[in-house]
């Protein structure tokens, strides 16, 4: 039973980062129309980001948590103010090309400085250790990556939901130019969203960084199973994907516990039992 | 796909004459390689790719469908003639047509579940299936993993061509490209291509005239899968290898980055994008990872100021059809 436990913690945190990139994914997406291929590659930035500020700076975990998702985004604005903003109004599939060569540029320059091992970046002094829940033994830093993940995806459902700049940012949506004619600077909050967005998956990334250690090509093949829990659970909603990808993190780490050959593979074939039953995924709408 | 085709050119008797000359004269120069002493080797590897990336742009280019999962074919046929070459030794005409018949029957099942969405989902849906695949063939015992199938023989094509003599290969090779090429220059200018255009510019309207577009397009994915995979079971006998890296997510990235450079929707773009991309991994392979670093700094550069590609520039500017 340990053992169970132990990999349902480790689905648990798998899916916090599918839900922190999932939900990025989504709310680029629903801004853009831009499908980020970059989104594993700022993953990997963040992470990379935060072992600068600790090795360089002596800027340890707790502020790298803020700085790293902010410059990251800040990159990610000067990315989409340089180069996806000409790409409005043509096919999305362009979008998708553009960020897969901006992928590779990233990855690439990182494998070259820093080749494909990992770097160790240690845990935090204040949530080293574990403690006995009596069913299982649970490492702090594992239960704190699954419970802060959840406040930063309530938070930014919260954000887009229920507040008026989330309002805005639903209605330029719907329609930008009925937005932009209310006198809403439309293109400025289309900037900010990706940087958004791509702040989330740097956060994701500073959050795996003890766990995963810090890798160049670490973002490579999260940003493929993320793509699979995005078409399943649809880019329609929030909530969904957030729901979505925590759900696939647990089965996952249940895979893992109770078939381990297939744990890789889990994701995909869920991915084509859903497009045989549902293909418009769980929560979306028809593409 | 409004951007790629604002510029298009309604193909008319005297596109496709133009487009007959421009492949014999592109038959021609083929023919001759053996003769100006140029790297056999490179030209055969860059024609396997050239006909994968045909075959990759029959879907993007004429069916709207960017499949970002194109290398599984490659690999799949490649593993499939591999192993019958190999382990059941059968003979090369056989080894080709069981890695074609592979890339077929994967074209079939994966068709039938990436058909069900379209546009951006679509290229998700491929690339997630192009790594599920990549992931059974880590694990599967007949692929050998990480070290692949290594040192497969070459053998006699229909007991007279020895595939050993560069010569020979490279004729073998370049009848095969010739024979893919054509399939898909018949494809594009039948009845049927005409519908898969009709797709591409407005579904909802084929749908209205009656049209059953699924049907279509999941036709267009075989033929463009069963293609590819002949285009990996010729590599097979160049290569002498199946391995991994052609299953891999970068093998299909370089498939598409082919197209683009060469020209989305054009005929022979795609065969100049990939001698251009072949020639590009040869040259500047002693720079390491920084191969991947332009690789992507063309995509880039590509999509944002150069989307007609070499090919759809040139037809532009002659106002013709290539």
């Amino acid at each position: 039973m340990q053992a169970l436990y132990a990999q349902l913690l480790v689905g648990l945190i798998n899916g916090s980062f599918y839900a922190l990139l999932s939900l990025g994914l989504a709310v680029i997406f629903g801004m853009l129309n831009i499908i980020n291929f970059a989104h594993g590659a700022v993953y990997m930035m963040g992470a990379f980001v935060a072992y600068f500020l600790l090795n360089v700076a002596g800027i340890g975990y707790w502020p790298a948590l803020i700085i790293a998702p902010i410059v990251v985004g800040i990159f990610g604005m000067i990315l989409e103010r340089t180069m996806l903003q000409w790409l409005a109004g043509l096919d999305h599939l362009y979008g998708l090309l553009l960020t897969f060569g901006l992928a590779l540029i990233i990855q690439g320059v990182f494998q070259n400085y820093f080749g494909s091992s990992g770097l160790p970046y240690s845990i935090p002094d204040e949530l080293k250790g574990g403690m006995n829940l009596g069913f299982m033994y649970l490492p702090i830093y594992r239960g704190w990556v699954v419970i802060f993940s959840l406040i930063v995806c309530i938070g930014t459902w919260y954000l887009i939901e229920r507040t008026r700049l989330g309002a805005y940012l639903r209605a330029a949506t719907e329609n930008p130019t009925l937005v932009r004619a209310f006198g809403i600077n439309v293109p400025r909050m289309i900037t900010l969203t990706y940087g958004l967005g791509v702040g989330l998956a740097a956060l994701a990334g500073v959050l795996s960084a003890p766990i995963n250690q810090v890798r160049p090509l670490m973002g490579e093949n999260v940003i493929i199973v993320v793509f699979a829990v995005v078409v399943i659970g649809g880019m329609g909603s929030i909530m969904g994907s957030i729901i979505t990808g925590f759900a696939l993190g647990v089965i996952e780490g249940l895979t893992k516990y109770f078939y381990p050959e297939a744990s890789n593979t889990v994701v995909f074939v869920l991915m084509v039992l859903v497009l045989l039953v549902k293909p418009t995924g769980l929560t979306g709408r028809a593409a | 796909m409004t951007a790629m085709t604002d510029d298009s050119i309604p193909v008319t008797p005297r596109a496709i004459h133009d487009e007959m000359i421009a492949f014999g004269i592109m038959a021609a120069l083929l023919l001759v390689v053996p003769l100006t002493g140029i790297y056999p080797f490179f030209v055969m590897q860059a024609l396997c790719f050239a006909l994968l990336a045909c075959a990759f742009n029959l879907l993007i280019g004429y069916g709207g469908l960017l499949s970002f999962g194109h290398a599984m074919f490659l690999g799949t046929a490649g593993y499939c003639t591999a192993h019958a070459l190999k382990v059941w030794g059968v003979s090369p005409e056989l080894g080709i047509l069981v890695g074609t018949a592979g890339a077929a029957a994967l074209a079939v099942i994966t068709g039938l579940v990436a058909i069900r969405r379209q546009g951006i989902y679509f290229a998700m849906i491929t690339l997630a299936l192009s790594q599920l695949l990549f992931f059974i063939y880590l694990q599967a015992p007949f692929t050998h993993g990480e070290d692949g199938i290594q040192g497969i023989p070459q053998g006699r094509l229909f007991g007279v061509f020895n595939l050993a003599n560069p010569t020979i290969l490279y004729y073998v090779i370049l009848a095969g490209f010739l024979f893919g090429f054509l399939v898909i220059f018949r494809t594009i200018n039948s009845p049927f291509g005409e519908v898969l255009k009709a797709i591409r510019e407005n579904e909802p309207r084929a749908i209205s005239l009656g049209y059953k577009t699924d049907q279509y397009k999941l036709l267009a994915y075989i033929l463009s899968g069963t293609l590819a995979g002949l285009a990996g079971a010729l590599k097979v006998f160049v290569a002498q290898n199946a391995s991994l890296t052609d299953v891999e997510v970068a093998m299909s990235g370089q498939i598409v980055l082919m197209t683009l450079v060469g020209g989305l929707g054009t005929v022979f773009g795609p065969v100049v994008g990939a001698f251009i991309i072949v020639a590009m991994q040869q040259y500047l392979s002693g720079l390491g990872q920084w191969v991947t670093v332009i690789q992507g700094a063309v995509f880039v550069v590509c999509v944002l100021t150069f989307r007609r590609g070499i090919i759809g520039e040139v037809a532009h500017y002659f106002r013709r059809s290539l």
